[in-house]
């Protein structure tokens, strides 16, 4: 609190006690001067890879093995892209995880596939949006309008949307029915799994919303000071009720892709994913206060748990071990997070 | 106060010798000597960033100095850290109070030297300790079972120079301790200080405030840039405008600038009719005209911030209306304030005024980025543009709209904040506490800004603790006092003792 005005950490150009006009400073754009944590990330990656390859030989380093971690990390991603905003904007939301489910469940309901046998498959993809976007908006008119703490409001839909899941599957895995849904996601474009092509696409659209838009802007100015963004005239409750509606939709799009893969919706679907979804945004260098935000180290964050278990898996080794790095990295990353923020304060 | 006479043979307590810290990038201070006597007030000017804070952390024993000795007594010390400065006997009260508010207020005082025995705390002893404490501070009134963050700023204060006398303290450095005082208070505030200099304690104060040095210091050292220009200037034998000129390095008119007449057919821009906040004030009603300043006098806790704040929609109005050039904004609505033309600048910069880790061009833009959109895509070099723009105009240093907004001093955070309006163009300007933690010079800045948007047509209506800065600031003034307007005259024909005497009047009512 009382470092605001010095700080020990070295600042590249002569910050005067004035701070007089410094001369040249490189300028930060894209990534908004977390490229060196990003750097960090690509390293961590590069690692990682390094030792599937030594370990797991041409097992790891196939493009086969390649489209199998993207395809893994799809889903996971789509989930982390829609938290960035919500951690972004200041807030968290424990809930996507058992939002995906109810959405495959709702989706491959005796009703919806009957439906979608009728008319046509994106019946199964409509309904389990317009589920996930749902359950966001009632998350985010608790929150924004209501008043409640936004762990508290997710926890509740978190607890609630997996026993509403439960309750219309009976507790029955509901297999995919509709061909034709199946087919269109299992299709290759250029070699390329769709739902790889999914994660992309969702990946830079949340990029450019983020950082080109002023939906994204405004995302930054909630989470960063909420009552200065409010006297500044930014509708800062309607904005965090479309924050999470935003994660919602994304939770929808995601429980599509697991239906892609598992061809079946359950109640079971997508358990722990919010955790995984929060440790990916924050690994990937999104301050969990909100204020700042980034994509690219999301996706980086999705990549690295994913290439881990990946490496993991081909080595055999137990799903504890696996935890157990997972855990490590987290607190690395937030260590160097810290770090980074500090420096970035000092700049 | 009657300056203590040095005697001959009076022996320096403290003396800081030939102190220099670098900081990376920035030589925070350069060779500083200072020398504080027993029962002294001694103040320590300097604009910001002039390294007044780095100074007294070393004294703290938050930093270490590079070079230089700290003697004490005449004997060379070490203070290595926060405690050890604390065992010498200085204490320090930090700008942001540094209280525990889920504490009460005898857990805070004693906090980090609880009495105990065998790890037993000694409640009673501690609670009786307290209570002599704050009767010495005049605050018999506070209990000590309290919690603290029940207690206002002035309370928090009190609580925070009881601990520092719990340690027994010899010397006591407050760092703008009556910044977040209304006047009554600050008069507390001066007595305790003389009381505590009687008793030997030597005061290092803080203030960019120069009547209050005037009243309260005996001697003077000012910094600039990392060294001390002047040391142990007569506080009586020193003129003001030297002072200016030694932080400054350069001299300002202190005067505000010249008044220009404001047309009476000059069209309303602001009229406020029988707006109220229940519990908080009631009835307020005045209009402000295209080119005017109109000055809200009172106490902290009178209602003064809280108009603005309702009259901008942030807070929603119990009763009344605001009409923005003759059209009425909704109850409670910012969006429609803002777009009818109105601009607030808070009275809390840092927490809601700033994004403080945003660069300086996304926070002049905070209200007006939707304008450097089509379709919803941000064109980020045109709002970098207008950025530069204000700040070339307005002199925010340094001229680099990239540069996160909390690296700046707060007279160049203020100035962003006030061109965020300039760029997002308003007719009605709110300024609360515009110069709250800006110094010497850049205060001058902003008023003639001010002046200079007024001319131009706005309607300005400034809030300030500072009875002489309303006063030198506005063309009208209105007195508030306990939730209510009590007065209102021409700035020109009221003076500050009038003012005084009005609020407390009205508070006694």
């Amino acid at each position: 609190m009382s470092s605001q005005h010095v700080s020990a950490k070295p600042s590249p150009a002569g910050a005067g006690p004035q701070g007089a006009p410094t001369a040249t400073r490189p300028r930060r754009t894209l990534l908004r001067g977390s490229s060196g944590r990003s750097i960090g990330l690509v390293l961590a990656l590069v690692v990682l890879c390094v030792v599937g390859y030594v370990t797991g030989g041409e097992r790891f380093a196939s493009v086969d093995n390649l489209m199998t971690i993207l395809r893994l990390a799809a889903a996971l991603g789509v989930l982390s892209i829609g938290m960035t905003f919500v951690i972004t904007g200041g807030g968290i939301d424990l809930s996507v995880g058992s939002v995906m489910g109810l959405a495959t469940v709702w989706a491959t309901t005796v009703a919806t596939q009957t439906m979608a046998q009728d008319f046509h498959w994106i019946v199964m993809v409509l309904v389990a949006l317009a589920v996930g976007t749902a359950c966001g908006l009632i998350n985010g008119v608790l929150i924004a309008y209501g008043k409640v703490v936004a762990f508290i409001a997710t926890l509740a839909m978190m607890v609630g949307a997996r026993g509403l899941a439960e309750m219309i599957a009976n507790r029955q895995t509901q297999p995919v029915k509709v061909r034709a849904f199946l087919d269109f996601f299992r299709a290759e474009v250029l070699g390329i799994p769709a739902l790889v092509w999914m994660f992309v696409l969702v990946a830079v659209a949340g990029w450019v919303l983020l950082n080109r838009t002023t939906f994204g802007r405004r995302t930054i100015a909630v989470g960063g000071n909420p009552e200065a963004a409010r006297l500044a005239g930014v509708n800062v409750k309607r904005h965090t009720m479309y924050l999470y509606g935003l994660a919602g939709l994304a939770a929808g799009i995601a429980g599509v892709m697991m239906l892609v893969r598992t061809t079946a919706g359950s109640s079971t679907t997508g358990q722990l994913y919010e955790l995984d979804a929060i440790a990916a945004v924050v690994v990937g260098g999104t301050l969990l206060v909100g204020g700042r935000g980034t994509i690219g180290g999301t996706v980086l964050g999705v990549l690295i748990f994913t290439t881990l278990t990946n490496v993991f898996t081909l080595n055999n080794m137990s799903i504890s071990a696996q935890s157990v790095a997972k855990g490590v990295i987290i607190v690395v990353a937030v260590l160097l997070q810290q770090r980074f923020a500090a420096r970035g304060r000092a700049t | 106060m009657v300056n203590v006479d040095p005697m001959p043979d009076h022996r320096p307590l403290l003396q800081m010798q030939g102190i220099v810290k670098q900081f990376p990038g920035a030589r925070a201070l350069d060779g500083v000597d200072l020398e504080i006597l027993p029962g002294e007030v001694h103040c320590l000017l300097g604009q910001n960033g002039a390294g007044k804070s780095t100074l007294i952390k070393i004294l703290a024993g938050a930093h270490q100095p590079d070079e230089g000795q700290i003697l004490l007594d005449g004997a060379p010390v070490v203070i290595t850290h926060p405690v050890a400065a604390l065992t010498l006997g200085v204490a320090t009260m930090y700008q942001e109070l540094d209280v525990v508010d889920g504490l009460t207020v005898t857990e805070n005082i004693f906090l980090g030297h609880e009495l105990a025995t065998a790890g037993f705390s000694q409640r009673r002893a501690a609670t009786r300790r307290t209570r002599e404490l704050l009767a010495r501070l005049g605050h018999p009134d506070i209990s000590p079972h309290k919690e603290v963050g029940r207690l206002s700023a002035a309370g928090k204060q009190i609580v925070s120079m009881a601990r520092a006398l719990s340690y027994d303290a010899r010397i006591i450095i407050m760092d703008e301790p009556s910044a977040v005082l209304d006047s009554e208070e600050v008069a507390n505030l001066f007595r305790v200080v003389r009381e505590l200099a009687r008793d030997g304690v030597a005061v290092v104060y803080i203030s960019h405030r120069l009547d209050e040095i005037r009243q309260i210091g005996d001697r003077i050292t000012v910094l600039k840039d990392g060294r001390a220009v002047a040391q142990n200037l007569d506080v009586a034998q020193t003129p003001t405008p030297d002072l200016i000129r030694l932080m400054t390095g350069r001299s300002v008119d202190q005067v505000f600038p010249d008044r220009l007449p404001v047309a009476p057919e000059a069209e309303v821009l602001l009229r406020v009719t029988g707006l109220g906040l229940k519990g908080t004030f009631h009835d307020v009603s005045f209009e402000v005209r295209a080119g005017e300043v109109l000055g809200l006098a009172g106490l902290v806790g009178s209602g003064r911030s809280e108009i603005l704040e309702t009259v901008y929609g942030a807070r929603t109005a119990t009763s009344g209306t605001v009409e923005v050039a003759g059209r009425r904004t909704r109850r409670g609505s910012v969006k429609s304030a803002v777009d009818s033309g109105v601009g607030l600048c808070p009275e809390e910069r840092k927490s809601q005024g700033l994004l403080l880790d945003e660069p300086i061009y996304r926070n002049i833009t905070l209200s007006a980025f939707a304008r450097f959109a089509s379709a919803g895509f941000l064109d980020e070099s045109a709002e970098r543009r207008a950025a530069q723009q204000q700040v070339e105009a307005l002199d925010i240093r340094p001229h680099d709209v990239d540069r996160t907004v909390r690296t700046l001093s707060g007279g160049n955070q203020q100035k962003a904040v006030l061109s965020r309006w300039l760029v997002h163009g308003c007719r009605v300007l709110l300024l609360d506490e515009p110069t709250r933690g800006v110094d010497v010079g850049a205060r001058a800045e902003i008023y003639s800004l001010i002046r200079a948007l007024a001319a131009a047509g706005t309607a300005v209506v400034v809030v300030s603790s500072e009875i002489d800065e309303v006063l030198g600031m506005s063309d009208r003034v209105l007195v508030i006092s306990e939730g209510q307007v009590v007065f209102t005259s021409p700035a020109e024909s009221i003076d500050e003792h009038q003012v005084l005497a009005l609020v407390m009047e009205g508070s006694a009512a």
